[in-house]
């Protein structure tokens, strides 16, 4: 019997994804446009907004990178991911403001030289929140997300939505972290510098910049630092230690794996507390760029490098990089040139394009299902 | 064994959790709440012979905590002055405090739960325009008396076809005066070139800021540049990057003062030297001073006002609450007089008859002697302040 939606067109247009093709020349050319006017009208301001990108991509990133690891192992999005970020920056917000961990080895050693010191306080920060946050995701996994296994995988999808809404209002209650938006205390002072064709100096008060300089802190250095640091680190776990070829492997075959000897266990919690321990880091890196910390901090930012983490490929590392360093530059730059309000309907929208092209993200491997 | 290990992995977490609790975070937002918390539960849902019920709708948690917690301050000082006097038109007050965080559907819930249950037919809140709009809405359908302390935006007295809501009043000035105030400062300062941010979705901060536009033009200045952003936005490097190339001398950010931190933190990172100046938003214990140190904003008062009236409250409220009231404080603690004023005028717990006496009062209040125009707008000034080493001073004063 002929189906009636069998038109030979409409079958061509769905198979030769044209659609999609159309939308990214079109949408390609007007992005390429919109470049080539904002530099050749104003290069320098065309650059301080890529760099104001970098820094959001940045962070972005790291937890982009979560993202991508627990799904590439457990085929499982895991909606929790957004709130560990926020325990991490919480965690810290305690560390310091409470504990003055940042000024540890300052206390200890007064005479050393004060930059070093800042430096270790804060990695010592960051260690810290990292910590706690594996220990969390650690727990997490034993108690919600092990025993659902076997289970149909949107059991476990809905599980992690539902951890995500725990961790959400149980850190909203008074004797958390409280429903308010609390003002986080850096562990460093900022300091700014600026470097153009006038030359390259420091922000200090009467000091008048000259034009066509880029500004940039001390904040994007670190995140830039801290977050190129982390993903060598990782890398190297992945590629070139036995706990990495035993991901890869229960990645690649879970079965076979276990087959091979490989406590496939151990190796899915090790894999959700790596990932967890860099949105911890994230989770600090971010409250150091935008000091305010407050229970759905997690939200946006982890929908974000969720979307970042799809466009780059969900289940490749280095695609969640590059999704999330696109995600940060497309989000700044439809800011800056096309519309602020639409900036967030633009960095989205380019999920859907790229989807639509090549569904498996830019660095994605095939996958056969995807929740 | 390993479900010990689990378990006790878990108690572990929940104690690490409760051990974070923030008792040395700047609020302590829960004393107050708590203090009112019994007396709305031993609200039953008939009122007690010789008492009558006011409800007090505030920001408690949420964005703008402290904006809640001086609200609800300066709300319990009059009703505690008032029962201390022997109740209003000889009935007990009972005061009832629920939290509204400053949005529509917490504050609708809240009104609905007041009004429904608990019977009340005095509202004073709520603080921020988003909530008090629609609680207006509500209040006036029900026949219930509100007045907002702070809901600056013109439109939370006013129907839909420009009438006015014949139950709802406010304590503070509207948005098109404190724009106009900002906007006549800052052109009386000098500056011609002024960028504007403002939040779309938030009523107060798009009321103010496009008056502010408009009588900046009309003062001789010129806009170079008008930005919007979310309420949940964090980074604001993009649009600040362009107050910084489009040369403005003032960047106008109405807004409350959560956003003003992250603003400004980022602002001074990225080398703005536009003066930021914003309205009554700004005026928390939680503004970042070191931020927006030099920096201007419009208000309703100053506690370095030498009027007696103000000297008396500044001191009594710093004996009871132990801190200087804020504008916050102040107008609820107006708000409050005003409200009990008019019941006492009237005698009896009757709301028609106390919105017509309060459209027609006359009260020496701590922030001005109040009138209602035909709007039920007090006709007040307004106070420029200025933030300089970490203290807030008084500028100027601006009447309309």
């Amino acid at each position: 019997m002929e189906r009636k939606n069998q038109n030979p067109v409409m079958q061509w247009i769905v198979k030769s994804k044209i659609l999609g093709i159309l939308f990214f020349i079109v949408i390609g050319a007007f992005v390429i446009l919109k470049i080539g006017e904002a530099l050749t009208s104003n290069p320098s301001l065309f650059l301080q907004q890529v760099v104001n990108g970098l820094q959001l991509g940045f962070v972005y990133a790291l937890i982009a990178l979560g993202y991508t690891m627990i799904y590439g192992i457990v085929r499982l999005i895991n909606f929790a991911h957004g709130d560990v970020f926020m325990v991490g920056a919480f965690t810290s917000f305690f560390t310091i403001s409470r504990f003055n961990l940042h000024l540890w080895f300052q206390n200890i050693f007064p005479s050393f030289p004060a930059l070093s010191a800042q430096v270790i306080g804060t990695v010592t920060v960051v260690l810290a929140s990292m910590a706690v946050c594996a220990l969390l995701a650690f727990t997490i996994e034993k108690i919600a997300y092990k025993p659902l296994r076997e289970a149909p995988r949107i059991s476990a999808l809905i599980t992690a939505i539902g951890i995500s809404f725990f961790l959400e209002y149980f850190g909203a209650l008074n004797f958390v972290f409280t429903p308010n938006y609390i003002t986080y205390k850096r562990p460093f002072e900022v300091r700014s510098w600026f470097i153009g064709p006038g030359g390259f100096g420091t922000f200090e008060t009467g000091v008048t910049i000259p034009d066509n300089s880029i500004i940039f802190s001390n904040i994007f250095l670190i995140i830039v630092l801290a977050s190129i640091f982390l993903l060598l680190v990782l890398q190297y776990i992945v590629k070139r230690t036995k706990i990495g070829k035993a991901m890869r492997a229960v990645a690649f075959d879970k079965p076979t794996a276990r087959l091979m000897g490989i406590n496939s266990d151990a190796v899915i919690s090790i894999t959700f507390a790596l990932g967890a321990a860099l949105a911890g880091a994230a989770g600090v890196l971010y409250s150091i760029a935008y000091p305010q910390v407050y229970f759905t901090m997690g939200i946006t930012p982890g929908m974000k490098a969720f979307v970042a983490a799809v466009v780059g490929g969900i289940g490749s590392i280095p695609g969640a990089f590059l999704g999330a360093l696109i995600m940060g530059q497309a989000e700044t730059l439809s800011a800056a040139y096309i519309s602020t309000p639409m900036r967030d309907a633009i960095a989205f929208s380019l999920l859907i394009i790229v989807l639509l092209i090549r569904p498996k993200g830019i660095m994605g491997e095939i996958a056969s299902e995807k929740v | 064994m390993k479900k010990n290990v689990l378990l006790s992995l878990v108690i572990l977490f929940a104690l690490a959790l409760a051990a974070c609790a923030p008792a040395a975070a700047p609020a302590e937002e829960a004393a107050p709440a708590e203090e009112a918390a019994p007396a709305e539960e031993a609200a039953p849902a008939e009122e007690a012979a010789g008492s009558i019920k006011i409800a007090n709708l505030s920001p408690l948690s949420g964005p703008v905590p402290t904006f809640g917690e001086s609200t609800t301050n300066g709300f319990m000082m009059a009703v505690d002055e008032w029962n201390a006097k022997g109740g209003v038109a000889g009935m007990t007050i009972e005061p009832i405090v629920e939290d509204s965080q400053c949005t529509a559907d917490p504050a609708v819930n809240a009104a609905n739960k007041v009004i429904d249950q608990d019977g009340v037919h005095y509202i004073v809140g709520e603080v921020c325009s988003s909530a008090s709009i629609p609680v207006s809405e509500i209040a006036e359908a029900a026949g219930v008396v509100q007045i907002s302390p702070t809901s600056t935006n013109a439109t939370v007295t006013l129907n839909l076809d420009g009438s006015t809501k014949e139950y709802v009043f406010r304590a503070c000035f509207i948005d098109p005066f404190q724009g106009l105030v900002m906007a006549k400062f800052a052109t009386d300062q000098g500056y011609k070139k002024a960028f504007v941010m403002l939040d779309q979705g938030n009523d107060y901060v798009r009321g103010l800021a496009e008056v502010f536009a408009e009588k900046f033009v009309e003062y001789g200045g010129e806009i170079v540049g008008q930005e919007t952003y979310t309420g949940t936005d964090t980074d604001f490097s993009a649009i600040l990057t362009k107050v910084k190339d489009s040369g403005a001398e003032v960047l106008y950010l109405p807004d409350y003062y959560n956003v003003v931190n992250l603003v400004a933190a980022q602002a001074k990172q990225l080398g703005v030297t536009a003066a930021m100046m914003g309205g009554d938003g700004w005026d928390s214990a939680d503004l970042d001073t070191a931020a927006v140190d030099g920096y201007y904003f419009s208000n309703h008062y100053s506690p370095q006002d030498t009027r007696q009236i103000v000297v008396d409250f500044v001191a009594a409220y710093t004996e009871k609450f132990g801190a200087t009231p804020d504008a916050l404080a102040t107008l609820a603690y107006d708000a409050t007089n005003l409200l009990l004023a008019s019941i006492e005028s009237v005698g009896a717990d009757d709301p028609a008859a106390v919105a017509a006496a309060m459209a027609g009062i006359s009260y020496d209040a701590v922030s001005g002697t109040v009138t209602f125009d035909a709007q039920h707008n007090p006709v007040k000034s307004a106070v420029v302040l200025q933030v300089k080493d970490g203290a807030v001073n008084f500028v100027a004063s601006v009447a309309p």
